[in-house]
């Protein structure tokens, strides 16, 4: 570390102009077309709808401490773990890492003034609120008692819950994900800097562009999936009523058309976090750099052809499952591709333990659970046992909880400096990063057990014996709120007193770390020209390294084509 | 909106400005596809099984009018490829003219789903409570049906009762066939006029001699949007209109 000044050390000082001053007023943030801006908007509207889903969540908790169930009736009850799961899913997990991260960083990763179409992407925001608004509206208005799933004919005849503006609320939400989607692959295309070929691109953005391929081909069929249910619920229209002779098992087929490749929107943005921090920490160029670009669009293509997985008990004809299982099972192969290749990196590497790379060691472990416990899943036999158990809970809690918000989190902190220009306080963020784990393993894997012992999902009650394992997941749920709680504030609190960052604390080799902390509205102070590899920290002798060599040896840069 | 050929700030050039635009429209256009894609497959899975209903319901369509429209549609998608052509020739007395004809056959095309779906609930084909397929055959008067006309309805009424085992079921599932008559045309309808809205703006512009050689990316790029639109179309109309009509 000898040559980069330290971190906070008092020699940096903050740019006399970026994009939090370049302009004053609620106005130049509310018509912003600075991306910068935008995944800000989306920070503040992201954590309020994590707050939601999380209160639903305690509650839920609060009420399982004891086996008659403590604190609601069932008719609650149901509708508690809706509107968890809708606030969640559609609302924070879906936008969380793309519309925060990737709008901030995506333009600056590949060194360009701003996404395609800033105009669009501040639509995105508006339309997200829209969406959101209506969902509150059901929450407050009845609620929502179907399951996040909203299978038909519950949702679309028999719930008296508040369904048709929920349906309206996810319907029109969902616009505001093909549209983040569609600016961000038309940018990944035309607006790379020059020198920055797609073999240069950071694996952020790689991991970004699979995750906009999903969103841009999945949203739309949930879209007109909502619609359709919406219309039968509306109007009788009989799409899935079977008293018109329609199925309420095509509902299911085309609700996890998207919504089994939403899991991979979910997650495979912290898989390019993850990609980001750990060569970072390790100071070693990311092992298997191309099979990890790769993976990303494999999960994805795969992605589109396991729906059918979450139907195994609907009848669905044998032979349909045994090809379903199987596909389900190759998505193990990509995902395994990124875990090797991150473990591969730390190999005799100069591993930190800083705070994201806390987040990003947590990740491999939880991912690797939450992995691994899905093949138990995909697996017809064991399925029949484990379906609709609290088995399938912890498994995609440990995906989405462990996976997708540690990645989150963790980015958060990694990018911290370069958002806000300072750095937040490190001893405290470490204890809230262990303190999150430990809540977290704390929560979930006891469903792990209960699941196998047969504990039903969904249920308001359950027997006496599964009691000491739900008080054991109540108390994690405690500590894990308070992990959320921590990084709130005191994030919250750097803001404004935490020491000043420099452009590259770390140091990280991405473009983005190039320029100011916090950058200028237009991201560079002239168009950058990248000729370097990625995450190469030996041919960059301005990152202040030891042991770096002049980049002699490098290709020189070429325009883009 | 902007003034002709401006490069906006976070282009280099506006060879890259146009590139992004027309990349973003055609990445839109897959998003439709898929858009329309699950009511396709709502629509294939049913008639695969109710051939019977799917018959009679997509009988009682106006084969005239449905054709009618088609000629319209495909006759605007030519005068809106015209545009695009003048455009691109700098042709800037000519690009107005052809996107007000694409308008007005647009236009033409809606006022005759109008006629069609006033049509339709006249004659009790609107999903819902009062939904009844044989009510033109037991109210011919009403739905104006007389001889031959009449003698055929009644004969597929009666069939498709036969085939489909009860009077009720045979209105279910034309009533399914319905449903997805009036989600799908009402969709592409609504895409219609969405098209409508972005050809008055076009038209405004193009008076203003806006779109030349040099500058016609939205006329390029709403020209593409209203091409697919008539492509949607080009399904829509043999799957709801002509699968299993008699030739007489």
């Amino acid at each position: 570390m000898s040559g980069t000044p330290t971190p906070g050390s008092g020699e940096h000082q903050l740019p006399r102009e970026h994009y939090l001053n370049a302009t004053y007023g609620i106005r130049s943030w509310l018509l912003t077309t600075d991306h910068k801006r935008i995944a800000l908007l989306y920070l503040a509207s992201v954590t309020f709808f994590f707050f939601i889903g999380g209160i639903f969540a305690t509650l839920i908790r609060i009420h399982l401490l004891t086996p008659d169930g403590l604190l609601v009736t069932p008719e609650t009850y149901n509708k508690l773990f809706t509107m968890h799961g809708v606030a969640m899913i559609f609302f924070f997990l879906i936008p969380s890492i793309p519309a925060v991260l990737g709008n901030f960083l995506i333009p600056i990763m590949i060194g360009a003034k701003d996404l395609a179409f800033p105009k669009i992407n501040l639509l995105s925001w508006y339309i997200y609120l829209v969406g959101g608004c209506f969902v509150l509206y059901s929450f407050a208005t009845g609620g929502l008692d179907t399951g996040w799933t909203f299978y038909t004919p519950l949702s679309s005849i028999y719930s008296n819950s508040a369904v048709t503006p929920a349906v309206i609320g996810i319907f029109i939400n969902g616009f505001s994900s093909i549209l983040t989607g569609l600016n961000f692959l038309v940018t990944v295309h035309t607006m790379r800097a020059p020198g920055m070929t797609w073999f240069r691109l950071p694996l952020f953005v790689w991991a970004h562009y699979a995750t906009s391929l999903i969103m841009v081909l999945g949203t739309p069929v949930i879209a007109i999936t909502l619609l359709l249910a919406g219309l039968e619920r509306m109007f009788h229209f009989g799409f899935f009523n079977p008293a018109y002779g329609g199925d309420p098992i095509l509902f299911q087929h085309l609700f996890w058309f998207y919504s089994h490749p939403a899991v991979y929107i979910m997650i495979l943005p912290a898989m390019g976090v993850i990609s980001e921090i750990i060569p970072t920490f390790v100071r070693k160029p990311i092992f298997g750099y191309s099979f990890i670009a790769a993976s990303s669009i494999g999960i994805a293509v795969i992605g589109f052809i396991v729906w059918a997985h979450h139907m195994f008990l609907t009848g669905e004809a044998t032979y349909a499952a045994i090809a379903f299982s199987f596909l389900s099972y190759l998505v193990a192969i990509p995902s395994a591709v990124k875990v090797f290749n991150w473990t591969s990196t730390l190999y005799k590497g100069s591993v930190s333990y800083d705070t994201p790379m806390l987040y990003a060691l947590g990740f491999i472990g939880l991912f690797t659970i939450g992995g691994l416990t899905g093949l138990f899943l995909a697996c017809l036999g064991l399925d029949i046992h484990l379906h609709d158990t609290y088995f399938v809970i912890a498994h995609f809690h440990y995906i989405m909880v462990g996976g997708a918000v540690m990645g989150y989190v963790g980015g958060l902190h990694f990018w911290w400096p370069k958002i806000t220009g300072r750095l937040y306080p490190e001893f405290l963020a470490r204890a809230a990063a262990i303190i999150l784990f430990i809540g977290f393993n704390l929560t979930f894997f006891p469903q792990f057990i209960l699941g196998g012992l047969g504990m039903p999902r969904r249920y308001h009650n359950y027997p006496p014996e599964f009691q000491v394992l739900n008080v054991m997941s109540t108390a994690g749920a405690s500590i894990l709120a308070l992990g959320y709680l921590l990084p709130m504030l005191y994030l919250t609190w750097s803001m404004r007193y935490g020491k000043i960052a420099g452009p590259n604390p770390w140091p990280a080799t991405g473009l983005e770390w190039k320029t100011d902390s916090p950058p200028l509205t237009e991201n560079f102070h002239e168009t950058p020209v990248v000729d370097w590899e990625p995450y190469d920290f030996v041919h960059r002798p301005d990152l202040g390294l030891k042991g770096a060599k002049a980049p002699g040896k490098l290709a020189p840069a070429h325009g883009d084509d | 909106m902007h003034r002709t050929g401006e490069l906006f700030g976070q282009f280099k050039t506006l060879d890259q400005q146009k590139e992004t635009a027309t990349l973003g429209m055609w990445i839109f256009l897959v998003t439709e596809i898929l858009f329309f894609g699950g009511l396709f497959l709502t629509y294939s899975i049913n008639r695969h099984e109710f051939p019977t209903a799917f018959g009679v319901g997509g009988n009682m369509l106006s084969l005239p009018l449905g054709f009618a429209n088609t000629i319209v549609l495909i006759a605007s998608s030519f005068t809106m490829a015209m545009s695009v052509w003048s455009a691109q020739t700098s042709n800037k007395k000519l690009v107005p003219l052809f996107l007000i004809l694409t308008l007005a056959l647009g236009t033409v095309f809606l006022g005759v789903k109008v006629v069609e779906y006033k049509q339709k609930f006249d004659h009790h084909l609107i999903p819902g409570h009062s939904f009844d397929i044989t009510y033109c055959s037991r109210n011919p008067e009403a739905c104006q049906l007389e001889g031959k006309d009449l003698a055929d309805e009644v004969k597929e009424i009666k069939e498709g009762i036969e085939a489909e085992g009860s009077v009720v079921a045979l209105n279910a599932h034309a009533q399914l066939y319905f449903s997805l008559y009036f989600g799908m045309t009402g969709l592409h309808a609504l895409h219609m006029i969405v098209g409508a809205g972005l050809l008055l703006y076009l038209i405004l512009e193009a008076r203003k001699g806006r779109f030349d050689a040099n500058y016609n990316t939205p006329v390029e790029n709403i020209g593409l949007y209203w091409h697919f639109v008539d492509i949607v179309w080009i399904f829509l109309f043999p799957l709801l209109y002509l699968i299993n009509r008699h030739l007489a």
